[in-house]
């Protein structure tokens, strides 16, 4: 591993000072973790009294259970449009703002904000708008679509609702990585395609989309590692999972199952079903970046 | 970038640009015409765009009736310490893991970058269950070498000892579990990589120990990084929601995005949006002006957490 070449000597400092992040990660993370993989493979009654070891037994329930497959479909369809919406607008904006080099700034100020609120404001907002009797954009909906239009009661307003309140929060932390990425790619490229004649859309496609990779690759994995997890204030303040558990994504499954269900050992699977997914993320993310970081001095 | 002269072109982006800037504001500028309307004009369908005068009394009972007073505080202090405790815990780390050569170097830096990437929320239970007891983990190893039996043939009579230190309704609870964050540190240490090996050779060979380096030369270097991961911290400080949703059942010490849903009107109250949106205006200020201020910091931070 990479270290200076010129380093201090002391026998106790260094120990001294990775102590304090050593013991808040062994506490919070490390001994959590270990507890939670332990509950997984145990079976105990609510008050904790009894406890029985039962192998993979709560996982062959989890995958067996028509409630939690569903919930697994519905995560994959939320993070799947948040991540479509928040995506293509992102960059859409992005590529625009590139364009006009004078107001970078100012169009960055304008855009940027939503980053800075919290996902369960930004659903109490879009509740705000969206809502059966008094919300603008519901009017507008029913009005020019002739919709019954009622989140609270209809699945599928629901989630839209929902996705809409989480891309619009991430539509601007995308914007900015993407238009961070453009404004690295040398200009010379983009010159020398123009000067052999390539309209300003084929340069796009050709040219800046491909070497946009890396910050696409990156922007996708935050997208869904938000929707995955950040969600969750968005759904806990406006659906609370319903109607019908048709927004109950996994993280919020694994607080409702846990904490108002209190079926630990399902609920410990689950979190465990999830800490592998983001480890195999993590793993993918790093193995992808080693190929383009290079390390100096 | 302008390469060649394309009229339509430029006039679309900036049609584009425009037409997204008001698709992204429109959200909080409805918010805001709500949050200045009396409850007659705020539950017309649909709602008037022309602000009314009603702001100071809305944003008042939102204060009063939300207790906002309370929860701004306890969100406040909440996003401060993480964003001290985070940044303050990853200098030192990263400093150790970067400047010093010792056996369990190595050991140390896979243990903390493990971290990296896994939020509290999918290990929720027993995290909460951690903190519930911080003493936990000594008691489990107290039952499993059974020394309550040892105890009590020693003292002659049954004694259970419970060691117990609970985090549950803190600010040490609302604090420090999400200190434990490998981001920061992976972003210092990737900084200091950064810095020339003069500076520490010249350093050594004047005499100054390892802490006046770090104090006098590694801290004012690392000043924009710093200030970046300041706006980043405190907005997830401020914005965090299942964790002090789970470590708090005293209304005392609720923050404010969580105590926010109060103030939603139920199917059966009149419907008060215009008090719901002058509280969500009010709650969402402190990080927006934040990121606002500091936004050049901010963007390199964002964007170079990503390396």
């Amino acid at each position: 591993m990479i270290k200076k070449r010129s380093y201090f000597k002391s026998r106790k400092l260094p120990y001294l000072l990775i102590l304090p992040q050593i013991l808040v990660t062994a506490t919070f993370f490390y001994w959590p973790a270990i507890q939670g993989i332990v509950a997984s493979f145990q079976l105990s009654d609510p008050f904790g009294f009894r406890t029985q070891f039962v192998w993979f037994d709560n996982f062959i329930a989890l995958f067996t259970d028509s409630l939690y497959l569903e919930s697994v479909l519905t995560t994959l369809f939320f993070s799947g449009s948040v991540a479509l919406v928040s995506i293509t607008f992102g960059l859409f904006l992005a590529t625009m703002a590139n364009r006009v080099l004078k107001a970078t700034t100012l169009t960055r100020t304008l855009l940027i904000w939503p980053y800075a609120i919290a996902p369960a404001i930004s659903g109490i907002l879009w509740l705000f708008l969206l809502h059966p009797s008094y919300g603008v954009v519901a009017i507008f909906i029913e009005d020019w679509f002739g919709i019954d239009w009622n989140p609270l009661l209809e699945s599928s307003h629901a989630m839209l609702l929902i996705v809409l309140a989480s891309a619009w929060k991430n539509v601007s932390y995308n914007f900015v990585f993407f238009l961070a990425g453009l404004q690295a790619i040398p200009h010379s490229l983009i010159e020398a395609a123009a000067m052999d004649g390539a309209s300003p859309f084929r340069r796009f496609w050709a040219i800046t989309f491909p070497l946009l990779s890396p910050t696409m690759f990156f922007v996708t994995v935050m997208t869904i590692i938000f929707s995955f997890f950040e969600s969750f204030g968005i759904i806990h303040a406006v659906t609370q999972g319903g109607p019908g558990g048709s927004t109950n994504i996994l993280v919020y499954k694994v607080y409702q199952d846990g904490f108002i269900g209190l079926n630990l050992g399902s609920s410990s699977a689950q979190s465990v079903v999830l800490m592998g997914l983001i480890i195999l993320i993590t793993v993918l993310q790093f193995k992808y970046v080693e190929r383009k970081v290079q390390y100096t001095g | 970038m302008m390469v060649e002269k394309t009229p339509i072109l430029d006039t679309f982006t900036y049609v584009a640009l425009l037409f997204g800037i008001m698709l992204v504001g429109f959200p909080i500028l409805y918010a805001i015409i709500a949050a200045t309307l009396p409850l007659e004009d705020v539950s017309q369908v649909p709602m008037s765009m022309i602000p009314g005068d009603q702001l100071f009394n809305n944003v008042n009972e939102a204060w009063s009736r939300g207790h906002l007073g309370t929860q701004l505080f306890n969100s406040f202090v909440m996003a401060s310490g993480i964003t001290l405790g985070k940044i303050i815990v990853s200098l030192f780390g990263a400093f150790s893991i970067v400047y010093f050569d010792y056996r369990f170097r190595v050991v140390a830096f896979a243990a903390v970058f493990c971290t990296l990437m896994l939020p509290v929320e999918v290990r929720i239970l027993p995290t909460y269950e951690m903190a519930a007891n911080l003493f936990g983990p000594l008691q489990s190893v107290w039952n499993f070498l059974g020394l309550d039996g040892v105890i009590s043939w020693f003292a002659g009579h049954d004694i259970e000892v419970s060691l117990e230190f609970s985090l549950l309704d803190s600010y040490a609870g609302l604090i420090l579990p999400l200190t434990a964050s490998a981001t920061c540190t992976f972003l210092f240490r990737q900084f200091f990589l950064t810095i020339p090996e003069e500076l520490c050779e010249a350093a050594k060979m004047d005499g100054a120990s390892p802490m006046t380096f770090f104090w006098k030369i590694l801290v004012p270097l690392s000043k924009t990084n710093i200030a970046a991961l300041v706006v980043i911290e405190f907005v997830y400080g401020w914005n965090q929601y299942l964790w002090p949703l789970l470590i708090t059942t005293n209304p005392k010490m609720t923050t404010a995005v969580i105590g926010l849903h109060h103030l939603l009107p139920s199917p059966e109250d009149p419907p008060e949006w215009h008090i719901a949106m002058a509280g969500a205006l009010i709650v969402m200020l402190p990080p927006i002006l934040v990121v606002l201020l500091m936004q050049r910091w901010f963007v390199k931070g964002l964007v170079e957490k990503e390396k």
